[in-house]
């Protein structure tokens, strides 16, 4: 096995590849919460199958991959309570947010987009301090 | 037809680039963010492979009249940043650290991560909802 942050870059441009795929191709931004926030709420209807073909070869391609052997399965770091309490801020955070990683992260930064960058250095600053949370009263 | 297998090999290309990255690691995204503990920087690595073509990417989209499929390039959304941006990105943001998940790699932990894969999803779930029945209920203010 490589080295960790060998690893994370060359995953790294695979991420920024399939940006660059479905930008040029689809013109459409790779954000996974909108991909899957519009099909739970209806507001995504008019091009479901487009997202619902994106959001089934990103579970499918990963199964495979861990099948045969080229990458390890996830492991939980929180318990039920802590997993369903982090679930909905995350699924609403990222709707009322309008982006996450991918979208305000990935797409919204290599675009120089205020907004992306604003939402990226406030999601980091309460993700650092979720760590510090979870760490004081023994979640971590 | 092409629309589809587009989305099939973006979505699939993404999700091979979070499994190879590490991004679906919980323990990995949880050591990112512990700056004042055992810090991980491996996710700047992860960030900066994506971001970095990407700015070219976009100044290549922004000469082309349309993508592959006719479509029209993504026009950038007006860059207001309300309270709707901050709150949302803070209450994603504390989620994110407390269980080391965000969207992209929570679907593509679905088949790889068990249980608690699919705890987190459905409650994932339950918040985008929750977030369609609330906002249906605002006084109209536009949502991008």
């Amino acid at each position: 096995m490589e080295p960790d942050w060998i690893m994370g870059l060359i995953g790294g441009l695979m991420i920024g590849g399939a940006a660059a795929l479905y930008l040029l191709g689809n013109g459409r931004i790779m954000g996974a919460s909108g991909l899957l926030g519009g099909l739970i709420d209806g507001t995504g209807r008019a091009n479901w199958t487009e997202r619902a073909v994106f959001l089934a070869a990103l579970v499918l391609v990963p199964a495979l991959m861990v099948a045969a052997g080229l990458g390890a399965a996830s492991e939980p770091v929180a318990g039920t309570g802590v997993l369903i309490l982090a679930g909905l801020l995350v699924g609403f955070g990222t709707r009322l947010g309008n982006g996450c990683t991918s979208g305000h992260g990935v797409c919204g930064i290599s675009r120089l987009s205020w907004r992306g960058i604003a939402a990226t250095g406030i999601y980091l600053a309460t993700g650092v301090l979720a760590v510090i949370i979870a760490r004081m009263i023994g979640w971590a | 037809m092409t629309r589809l297998l587009i989305a099939a090999l973006s979505g699939g290309l993404f999700g091979a680039g979070l499994l190879v990255s590490g991004m679906t690691d919980p323990a990995k995204v949880r050591g990112w963010l512990d700056i004042f503990g055992a810090w991980d920087p491996t996710l700047a690595f992860v960030l900066g492979g994506a971001v970095v073509p990407m700015f070219f990417v976009w100044r290549l989209a922004a000469r082309r009249p349309a993508a592959l499929t006719g479509a029209p390039m993504p026009a950038l959304p007006p860059q207001r940043l309300d309270g709707r941006l901050i709150g949302g990105a803070a209450l994603f943001g504390l989620g994110w650290g407390l269980a080391g998940l965000c969207p992209g790699p929570a679907i593509a932990s679905l088949a790889i991560g068990g249980t608690p894969a699919l705890t987190f999803m459905a409650a994932m779930v339950a918040g985008m909802a929750l977030f369609g029945l609330w906002n249906n209920r605002q006084p109209r203010a536009a949502l991008a």
